[in-house]
This record gives C-alpha cells, structure tokens and sequence, in this order.
C-alpha cells in the first residue's frame, strides 16, 4: 500500500509550507487525485491521520477531489473523459489520445490559523 | 466579529447561521475586508466552525521524489548511462530475463543492476558471476523503489563508466509505478501465466510504460493464451508502448529486447 508513503510526502510537504509560512495551526489540507495516478481515495483517507499522529497536521482535515482523465483527440480533435482501461475518443473511437488531466496527485491549498 | 476576515457583527464571535446539511465535511469561501480570500471548514463532529487563511499550493505530492529522480538522471546522463526500471507482477520472470539478458549483451555492453525485494538477497545471488555490478536493495516495509533509494547507489555503488543501469523494482503492478527513478525506459513485464487482461486490471504501469515484454512465450502452447487480445488490452491501457514478445527460456524474442537495450544505450 504505496498510499502510506504518499500520505507520509503530504505531511512532510505541507510542515515545510505550514513552517515557511510560520502558520500556528494546519485547519485542512486540499489534495486532487487522478484516475490515471494511481491513488486510492480510500487508502489515502485512512493513512493520511495515521502518519499526521503527533505531528502538526494532528486533526487537520483531509479534502479529496477526484479528477477523471480528460484527453484530446489526435483524430477528430475532440475531448473525451474515458475510464482508465478504456482510453479511446468517445467520439470516433481513435485511441491516439493526449492526455490532459488525470494523471496527478497534487496538493491543492491548505488552510492555516 | 471574526478576527481574520472580519465578517459578524463587533459584539460577537461568530453569529452565522447555518442551515445547510453537515453529510460530509466541507469548506466554504468568504472574502475578508482586506481582499483576501477565507475559508471556514466544517466537520460532522465539530459543528463550530474555524476560520482560516487559504495558501494556493498546486504541487505534485511527489515533487521531492519527482526532483531526486531529476536529479538521478541528469547523473546518468552526465555519466552516458541508459536506465531502465523494470516492474512486473512477482514471478513474472524478471530475473530470469536479467540472467538471459547479461549472457546475451555484448562483451563491450558493460551494466550494472540493482534488485529490489523487500526481504533477502536471493535475487542478487542469481544475478551474480556474470561479469556485472550486482547489488540488492531491500525495502522492507515498503512496497515499491523511489528515487532516494536509487540515489544513494549512483557514485557510491553504480560506476560512471558503465553503459546500461537496470533496476528491477519490487514485484507489484501498482505502487512502482507512482514513483520516477529517474530512468529513461519503464519496461512493464506481463507473462503469459498472468492472462491477458492485466494492461486493463492495472492501467496505470501500463499507459505509463515505453516497451511492454510479454514473457515465458514458450508456454503458450500449454495455456489459452490470446496475444491478439493482449495486444488490445494493452493499447486500451492507453500504452503506446513498443511490445515484445519472448521467452528468456528458449531464447525466443530475446534478440529483440537486446536490440532495444542496446538502441536505448546512449553513445558518447
């Protein structure tokens, strides 16, 4: 379960921005998770307080917003929002696909007293 | 009035009225009179509400791994060394293709390898005698290489003067793949015991890969292997990836992996 490791890079991350920004308290923390990232929501969720335990992101709020993959058609140059193990246009069926979105885990914002 | 955003009247902390449903935690947005954006979140089990100060990051979560893996690579490239990071499913037949694989490079093809396995070292006692630069990294509790562990072996362990670096992950089809080493080919491995279907199960290895090997070839009579079918699960994946087939085994195939090893090497 990789999302241990990354609940643990979040922690760090935001200590270090939280610190930078001489915050007193970490109030919730703002992540975005890619279809294609491979990220689970639920993982995250549940390790996220694990590794926050006696840190200073103790109790802070965890929000996840879920992204689907957007892709650009190389053919008909149109946009589709495919499934990870369909990625096809959902116009003209052409799999030469550029992926748009999708694809990350990134920390959005967070919000500090 | 509310010290941060200043929103309430002077004679009260706070006097909103909430009247919208608590289901799930959320936030909600209010510009304080300086400009600034404030939000207020909201919890099932803490009704009261907090203010806070908003800080806009938009990073990659795995910025600090993503900035060692830069840095493994311009390394590597300052030294003309070619990486490949090669992740699989356990049993696929990694180490066995490595075997094959130092056999079958030419004398003047020099390689290092690191092997990671969470316990022993018994990977790397396969792969030693053969001429190369073996070394076994054990992760323990964790499920996957990343780019520090990568970090520490250049200079200390993996010579400047080699030509191809391969890195053979922790057997798993999910973790590996979140994490750049720092290499210049992802090779995903698929064996055809495994079924055809895995390029969809797991489609994150597999978009993200640049060649797909689909190994122990010499089976196929013995199974129902469909490789047309394959060969469409991985291109719904995403992949673009280059696909070769072959068996480490027979030797099968091999002369087309070695090829794109050696197309991959970098000249000086």
């Amino acid at each position: 379960m990789h999302e241990m490791s990354l609940a643990q890079a979040l922690v760090d991350q935001v200590s270090e921005l939280a610190e930078k920004d001489g915050s007193q308290k970490i109030l919730s923390v703002d992540v975005s998770i890619g279809a294609l990232c491979g990220v689970m929501r639920e993982s995250l969720e549940f390790c996220f307080p694990v590794v926050a335990r006696g840190t200073a992101l103790e109790g802070t709020l965890l929000h996840v917003t879920e992204v689907p993959l957007k892709a650009e058609c190389g053919d008909c140059r149109r946009i589709s929002y495919p499934e990870p193990f369909e990625v096809s246009c959902s116009h003209c069926g052409s799999m030469n696909l550029m992926l748009l979105e999708g694809k990350d885990f990134k920390l959005i914002s967070l919000e500090v007293e | 009035m509310c010290i941060d955003c200043g929103c309430g009247d002077a004679a009260t902390t706070h006097d909103h009225k909430h009247d919208h449903d608590h289901t799930r935690d959320h936030g909600h947005t209010h510009c304080g009179p300086d400009g600034k954006e404030y939000r207020h979140t909201h919890d099932n089990d803490q009704p009261e509400h907090t203010h806070g100060r908003k800080i806009k990051v938009e990073q990659d979560v795995l910025s600090k791994n993503n900035e060692i893996a830069i840095e493994n690579r311009q390394w590597l490239d300052k030294h003309h060394i070619t990486a490949l990071n090669l992740m699989s499913s356990p049993g696929a037949g990694k180490t066995t293709l490595l075997e094959k694989t130092l056999e079958r490079l030419p004398q003047d093809c020099t390689v290092a390898i690191l092997v990671g396995d969470q316990e022993t070292d018994l990977d790397a006692q396969r792969l030693q005698g053969r001429g190369s630069m073996v070394k076994q990294i054990n992760t323990y509790r964790s499920c996957h290489l990343d780019a520090a562990m990568i970090s520490r072996e250049l200079e200390a362990y993996v010579d400047a003067h080699i030509n191809i670096l391969l890195i053979e992950n922790i057997g798993n089809l999910v973790c590996p793949a979140s994490f750049d080493l720092g290499e210049h080919s992802r090779v995903a491995i698929l064996s055809v015991t495994e079924g055809e279907d895995k390029p969809v199960k797991y489609p994150v290895l597999f978009n993200g890969a640049d060649v797909v090997l689909i190994t122990k070839t010499d089976l196929i009579p013995h199974l129902d292997w469909d490789m047309e079918k394959c060969r469409s699960y991985i291109r719904k994946s995403g992949s673009r990836a280059r696909i070769i087939e072959l068996s480490a085994r027979s030797g099968e195939g091999m002369d087309a992996w070695i090829d794109y090893l050696q197309t991959t090497k970098r000249h000086d």
